[in-house]
């Protein structure tokens, strides 16, 4: 059968190139391995060769895939199912590329792309390290390549392929319009495609500048683990246990730098632009990728120390191979469905459970297996270390790190717990506690361990040293303390004075570590940036520490509710966070007074902007916010909402609309009644009183318009609401060719309709009035203020420039340390 | 022993110390039969949305007042109070998960998390979902 209008070439190629990236990819990967295996033959030399022959050839391939891929979505080919699935012709070009890695396979495609950029760079720097470390990154190719085959193996699906075709993907199989006889049971009509006008389109929450960047630079940080890891790896293989520490700490600070960058800018997307109520909320997605960080932090610290001292090899190897099999682990988690609730299964996987289960074991089970068979031989130094050594505390500073992520990982796999055990455990009542009653301990020991570690030095540190040099700092930050105990708080009495003097504390230490390690920049390093790369990452770090501590602790609700109906509420109640503002209605909450002015809608999509203003008396300041919210669109019930925020230098203003009308609420029923009325009179509504000013005549009408007895009445009305607001409106009616015509006025935030019915010059009006609550335009909101979230956003800039900073002074060292040898 | 190996030991008994405690601070998914019978107790109860009796919600007197009954497959029901905002899909959701405590004859409701039949599953009604983890609307049964 031949369709009209599909364009198959794409299709075909791509179906090509991902045959040839597995082919190739395993190529390599055999081709490094024989290489690697004798390392003096002549042999190894033509291995090592064809290995980097076919590593390009993978490279190439990936980058073709993925030109075609994003062909396909760019020329809306909707005959393809990826295309349908998640573009839609409407979509802005900015999230074409959104579009692309929406899916899981286009996700595997770019962490893919990523990890062939950092092997081509391999080839290129590691020298002698080739071939081992290339066995492993092509090895990791390779199976990431299975992830994208789309082949069923005796009823195993093996990889979910992104060039598969709409009418081969079972979405048209139900659908009799499309099929010839309208008949399900016979192929497609030749004209299917002309029926298929648009895709599914791109997950609303997911339209977002954020989405652009954010995948990214995560998979870049994802692909970046494989290196350390590879080199550990290649280290316990070739047996030269040690000499890999040297090439791979630029790579891991790298690694640290854009793993912790592309983490954090989730938490940025998190905070701006999704409902989540903030930039961390312990969700497993976020845990699953903070926990390889931390340990990748920990690897880093212990990598230092060998290189300083030779102590910690052995932690150094685990850490990193841990690090990357934590990102494998993560994988599984969030590409499984096995974190969705272990009794409403309401949707199932890809289908490729087994295979990511195989991903995570093929490098868990022999890199273990390595280390455990190796463990003995890695060198360590008997002699203990002093106490007064810088390696002993930054030891004890990674092993805390590394135990932290531990015990996230354990509290985030609860499912997998269920799941091995058959159990039925569900998150704590409050999960966010649950965390952060263990981690802000963590922090308080790692702001302390990262203020003083710098001050000491390797193998033994005299107490003059100590104490001389860290007199500066330490008096620096006695005042900074002091002064924020005298015009700061920590207003964070939920969860007992234990905890919020533990929260103090620790914004003490956190000031403490940033001033103790600014100042070693020139303590130390003498004021020469390039080498206070670690010093400017620690700054960073303890500006994250301390802009997470402000920020959390002390976040405000703005929109907490004290009005409304007391609702009967159980023990250990919601702070009730939600407040109605009808239009035009000023609201006052705290210091800040708020208004829903108005909406408006996108030009295209049903999208809806609520403009809300935010008037605040004490600090004068007044703006307009205008957060929006997808309504029903595309077939989705409900509301996505997306905040927006003001951003002041110390605090942050945040809203975002939690609930509208119900539109089937939204059907008036309310009828006009009638009332005779005198000028003066008072007229009782539910919600106040109105009176009569005064009937105005206008007889200067156009008599080809109005007739002969033609008149136009006016009369202003005041309403006078019982919270005190007064309104004045003028009702209108016409008398025109010997009928009346009202003019309805409304007044929408009382929710009147007042119709002016009858009038006459001696004083009556016959005044209709409508009371409606259909006629009320509200949103309902919640509001926050984030007090010093800036400084949570430079401080991971900032820990990011230090890192990179080190990383290039490093590869400096490396370079000019080969030249001369 | 070295000294080091006396913090390691230490700090490695101190986690799995948070980890057991950990555990049991954990809460269960419940029925809810099995939620009545143990009033006050904080559980995860997987139900749904009784459309037979009216739901009440009034954003303009309270936004902060949601009651409604939930019924579950064993056919039970119990009028549910949640002091939130209602979640806006609650009425198309095929399963509710409910979390909070029995007690006096109603469900205190702290956090509804949505289960829709729409296109883009699970969005919790707290907002507190990962983009990441859009499920694949294929393979929903």
């Amino acid at each position: 059968m031949k369709y009209i209008g599909e364009n198959l070439l794409p299709g075909q190629l791509g179906h090509f190139f991902i045959i040839l990236t597995l082919i190739s990819s395993g190529l390599s990967t055999l081709s490094y391995y024989f290489a690697a295996r004798q390392p003096e033959s002549v042999d190894s030399h033509n291995w090592k060769k064809l290995g980097r022959i076919s590593f390009g050839i993978q490279a190439l391939s990936i980058v073709a895939i993925f030109s075609l891929l994003f062909y396909i979505i760019q020329h809306h080919l909707f005959e393809y199912h990826y295309a349908w699935k998640h573009s839609s012709r409407s979509l802005e070009f900015k999230y074409l590329l959104a579009c692309f890695w929406e899916g899981q396979e286009g996700s595997f495609l770019l962490w893919s792309l990523c990890q062939s950029i950092l092997g081509l760079l391999l080839i290129r720097r590691a020298g002698t390290w080739e071939s081992p470390v290339m066995t492993t990154v092509s090895f990791a190719q390779f199976a990431l390549s299975t992830m994208v085959m789309g082949l069923y193996i005796a009823g195993w699906k093996m990889g979910s392929n992104p060039f598969i075709l709409l009418r081969d993907s079972g979405v048209l199989d139900n659908a009799p319009a499309l099929h010839l006889n309208f008949d399900i049971t016979q192929s497609l009509r030749p004209d299917y495609l002309s029926s298929i006008k648009d895709g599914n389109d791109l997950n609303p929450l997911l339209q977002n500048y954020w989405m652009v960047i954010h995948p990214p630079v995560l998979f870049m940080g994802f692909a970046s683990t494989l290196i350390p890891f590879a080199y550990a790896i290649a280290g316990l293989w070739t047996g030269k246990y040690g000499d890999w520490t040297k090439q791979a700490l630029p790579w891991s600070l790298f690694s640290t730098a854009v793993l912790g960058v592309g983490i954090m800018m989730g938490g940025m997307w998190a905070y701006e632009s999704l409902s989540f109520g903030g930039y961390w909320a312990w969700d497993p997605v976020e845990n699953a990728s903070l926990v390889p960080w931390m340990t990748g932090v920990a690897g880093l610290h212990t990598l230092l120390i060998y290189r300083a001292t030779g102590h910690s090899l052995r932690a150094t190897y685990l850490f990193y191979i841990l690090t990357f099999l934590f990102i494998l682990y993560s994988t599984f988690l969030t590409r499984s469905g096995i974190l969705g609730e272990t009794s409403v299964h309401a949707f199932t996987d890809l289908g490729m459970n087994w295979q990511l289960l195989a991903f995570l074991l093929v490098f868990t089970i022999p890199s273990l297996f390595f280390l455990l068979r190796s463990f003995k031989k890695i060198p360590a130094i008997q002699k203990e270390e002093e106490i007064s050594s810088r390696e002993f505390w930054m030891f004890i500073g990674s092993l805390v790190f590394f135990l932290s992520a531990i015990v996230i990982s354990g509290q985030t796999s609860l499912p997998v717990f269920n799941k091995i055990f058959g159990t039925t455990l569900a998150p704590p009542e409050d999960v966010e506690f649950s965390y952060n009653s263990i981690q802000l301990y963590v922090a308080l020991i790692l702001a302390v361990l990262t203020a003083i570690s710098h001050y000491l030095k390797y193998k033994s540190t005299t107490r003059s040293f100590f104490w001389k040099k860290m007199l500066i700092p330490a008096v620096l930050s006695v005042v900074a303390g002091a002064a924020f105990m005298i015009f700061g708080e920590v207003d964070y009495e939920k969860k007992g004075p234990v905890f919020q003097y533990s929260i103090t504390l620790t914004i003490l230490f956190s000031f403490y570590t940033v001033i103790a390690n600014a100042s070693y920049i020139w303590l130390g390093a003498k004021g020469k940036i390039r080498e206070a790369g670690g010093s400017i990452a620690h700054v960073g770090f303890g500006l994250v520490l301390t802009g997470i501590l402000l920020s959390s602790a002390n976040k405000e609700v703005i929109s907490n509710n004290i009005n409304g109906i007391p609702a009967p509420l159980g023990e250990g109640e919601n702070p009730r966070e939600n407040l109605t503002l009808v239009q035009g209605l000023p609201v006052t909450m705290g210091n800040y007074t708020l208004t829903y002015l108005k909406d408006s809608a996108h030009p295209k999509k049903q999208l809806w902007y609520y403009k809300i203003q935010f008037k605040n008396q004490k600090e004068k300041e007044e703006f307009v916010l205008t957060p929006n919210a997808f309504v029903n669109y595309k077939g989705n019930q409900g509301l996505m909402a997306n905040p927006d925020a003001r951003h002041y230098w110390d605090h942050d203003v945040f809203t975002y609309i939690t609930s509208i009308p119900d539109p089937e609420n939204q059907k008036d029923t309310a009828t006009f009644k009638s009332y005779l009325q005198k000028q003066g009179d008072t007229l009782f509504y539910a919600n106040g009183f109105m009176t009569i000013d005064s009937i105005q005549t206008r007889s200067d009408l156009p008599k080809e318009l109005f007739g002969e007895k033609g008149k136009l009445y006016e009369v202003p009305i005041r309403v006078q609401s019982k919270t005190g607001t007064s309104y004045s409106i003028v009702g209108r009616a016409a008398f025109v060719k010997n009928q009346w015509i009202s003019l309805s006025d409304t007044l929408v935030s009382e929710g009147l309709i007042l119709q002016v019915q009858e009038a006459d010059v001696n004083g009556t009006v016959r005044l209709g009035i409508k009371e409606s609550d259909a006629l009320l335009k509200y949103v309902t909101l919640k509001a926050y203020r984030y007090p010093f979230i800036k400084v949570l956003w430079y401080g991971v800039w900032l820990t990011a420039i230090g890192l990179l900073l080190s990383m290039i002074n490093r590869i400096r060292k490396n370079r000019t340390a080969t030249t001369s040898s | 022993m070295k000294k080091i190996h006396l913090v390691l030991l230490v700090l490695i008994a101190v986690s799995i110390g948070i980890l057991i405690s950990f555990t049991n601070t954990t809460s269960t998914y419940d029925t809810i039969g099995t939620a009545m019978s143990k009033p006050g107790k904080y559980v995860h109860l997987m139900a749904k949305l009784d459309k037979t009796v009216p739901l009440e919600y009034d954003a303009i007197k309270n936004p902060n007042y949601l009651r409604f009954t939930a019924v579950d497959s064993l056919g039970l029901s119990v009028p549910v109070v949640y002091n939130n905002a209602k979640p806006e899909n609650l009425e198309m959701s095929e399963r509710l998960v409910l979390k909070g405590r029995y007690k006096d004859g109603t469900f205190q409701c702290e956090e509804i998390q949505t289960k829709c039949p729409s296109k883009y599953k699970e969005e919790e009604a707290k907002g507190l979902k990962h983009p990441g983890n859009v499920p694949d609307p294929r393979t929903a049964p």
